[in-house]
């Protein structure tokens, strides 16, 4: 069956993958960003629009989507601004807001796995029933948790709309988005001494594949998703060809966003220290998907696209 | 595999019946290598240093979930590191028991990625229902941290049982195997705990024995398991039902103590040393 497909934030890499598979597939696909995608595929129209402003309800309006995949939110954590609190929030709720006004079937909002955050007396697999914990010492997730739990609340809002949750696990790939591939861009990259959490991590193309198989089949509900088993995340480090470098805690605020290491808030600490591992076993119940990237190759891919210099 | 790995180890770290990958980690992280380079020093504690009496293996189940539950005997963690080596060494195939750690393991540098890579996760329900439903061998000690903060005289007691294992053997239909761990009261001889100064390095209790560290004599240890105890049960039974359940295994591994006990001082009477 051939749907009209309606994608806020297409012109991010998920955003393309995810446009481009849909159009593939035989569906009318097209996008509202505020960034360009100057040569789009055939069967994919883009409008470089904010979600929030009153001509991309137009686009609603006009299009008249059966289905909205939500990619229009700033997930990386190296930065904290005004500007992203207002997109996270307020682009969510107008999101939603249009769907409902114009009788959208079903709406796939793609949210991450640190939703849940990072702790120590924190279960090492996550269910999606499961609360956020450790936003007090990592408040730059609170935008992206409150955007996640306003998407979860349509499931009783609006019931007339069929909501789809993601919290997808960290993806990699040859865009080299993401906040784990900025995570692994320098040539050395830090561990909390004394610490080696667990990492999980699919493929970008799985990522997209994910999202297109819960647009093609519409699910209720709130769902993990994530790819191969976690490794530790000194593996990740050497397999993406880069170098591990343990710091004393103490060290980081001295060491981090100079020396070749990568910017990181405080908060983030957390993260390298305790894992943050989904179960994805609803979503491939519901849905039958399953990775096609291994671990071993998604890295060693991200190694050869992006080698140190 | 490193060559300091002794072929006893290696042969049995081969033959463990868990799901690693490419890169030598199951879904839960826990590592070949490191496990390997645990049992190094397990298997000389277990093998060499101790002499070791372990009776009732065949209770141990070789697959399958099942929940080893035992009383703690010693200031440290000796009687989890006999058991582990038990199951590891002497059980085919072999088994990697996995014990519920405190929680302040988690949260100490290097400890925290040593106890992950082997299997010991911190005392979580949720841990122990996932390791379960995984057909995992779990190792509980239901006196808890209060267990290995026993006196020497009180080495052969049991303090106060939780009731959160019974609730996860009864939602998760789990056997239970009792065993009694005799002689780590021995070995470590505690005669004082430092609460104060272990809360102040994010542990429950430093234990003090006469001759101040906790380091291990070279005595005689005795482990023995029970036949497996099955109960019926959803988990979600009241206190009351729950309790009666727990009583049970406590006698039993109370009897176990005290059989275990006899048949130490008849061979310490008999010169068997």
């Amino acid at each position: 069956m051939t749907l009209r497909v309606l994608i806020p934030g297409i012109s991010g890499a998920v955003g393309r993958m995810v446009a481009t598979r849909l159009a593939a597939a035989g569906h009318r696909v097209a996008g509202i960003d505020r960034r360009p995608w100057p040569y789009p595929p055939a069967g994919v129209d883009v409008y470089q629009v904010d979600i929030r402003k009153r001509n991309a309800e137009d686009i609603f309006r006009r299009f008249r989507p059966q289905s909205v995949v939500h990619l229009a939110t700033v997930t990386h954590l190296m930065e904290r601004s005004e500007d992203r609190y207002r997109i996270n929030l307020d682009g969510t709720r107008a999101v939603f807001r249009h769907c409902n006004t114009y009788g959208v079937g079903h709406i796939v909002f793609v949210g991450r796995h640190t939703y849940y955050g990072a702790a120590a007396d924190a279960p090492l697999y996550h269910g999606e029933e499961e609360p956020p914990m450790g936003i007090d010492k990592f408040p730059e997730l609170a935008d992206l948790v409150a955007a996640d739990l306003y998407a979860g609340s349509a499931l009783w809002r609006h019931p007339g709309l069929i909501t789809t949750v993601l919290r997808i696990c960290y993806t990699l790939g040859p865009s080299g988005q993401g906040t784990l591939a900025r995570f692994l861009r320098g040539a050395r990259v830090p561990l909390v001494l004394g610490f080696d959490p667990l990492f999980q991590l699919m493929h970008e193309e799985d990522e997209a594949r994910a999202i297109c198989t819960a647009v093609e089949n519409p699910v209720r509900g709130v769902f993990n998703v994530a790819g191969p088993p976690p490794v530790p995340l000194s593996v990740v480090i050497r397999q993406a060809g880069r170098t591990p470098v343990p710091l004393p805690e103490t060290a980081w605020r001295v060491m981090l966003g100079r020396f070749g290491f990568p910017a990181l808030s405080r908060g983030a600490v957390d993260h390298l220290k305790y894992p943050v591992i989904v179960d994805s076993s609803a979503f491939l119940q519901a849905t039958g998907f399953r990775h096609e990237h291994g671990d071993a190759r998604t890295l060693h891919e991200y190694r050869d696209t992006f080698p140190v210099r | 595999m490193s060559i300091l790995v002794d072929a006893e180890t290696a042969e049995r770290v081969a033959r463990l019946e868990l799901p690693f990958n490419s890169f030598g980690f199951d879904p839960y992280g826990i590592s070949r290598e490191a496990v390997a380079r645990a049992m190094i020093m397990a298997r000389l504690m277990y093998r060499k240093y101790f002499k070791v009496t372990v009776r009732g293996l065949e209770h141990v189940p070789p697959r399958g979930r099942a929940m080893l539950v035992g009383n703690h005997s010693g200031g440290v963690a000796l009687d989890a590191a006999i058991v582990i080596s038990a199951v590891f060494f002497d059980l085919n195939p072999p088994r990697l028991a996995q014990g519920m750690a405190e929680k302040f393991i988690n949260r100490t540098p290097f400890l925290s990625k040593w106890a992950n890579r082997t299997g010991h996760f911190t005392g979580l329900p949720e841990h122990a229902a996932r390791l379960l439903r995984d057909e995992r061998l779990l190792l509980v000690f239901p006196e808890g941290a209060r267990g290995t903060a026993k006196l020497y005289p009180e080495r052969h007691s049991l303090v106060q049982f939780g009731t959160g294992f019974m609730r996860l053997a009864l939602e998760t239909r789990t056997p239970i195997i009792p065993f009694a761990f005799l002689g780590g009261g021995d070995a470590i001889p505690t005669v004082f705990n430092a609460y104060k100064l272990g809360r102040a390095i994010g542990a429950p209790y430093i234990p003090f024995t006469p001759w101040i560290v906790p380091i291990p004599l070279p005595v005689r240890l005795d482990l023995r398991f029970g036949p497996p105890m099955h109960f019926e049960g959803t988990g979600s039974e009241n206190d009351d039902a729950v309790s009666l359940h727990v009583e049970r295994v406590k006698q039993t591994i109370s009897q176990m103590i005290d059989d275990g006990v006899a048949e130490r001082s008849r061979r310490y009477l008999t010169d068997e040393r």
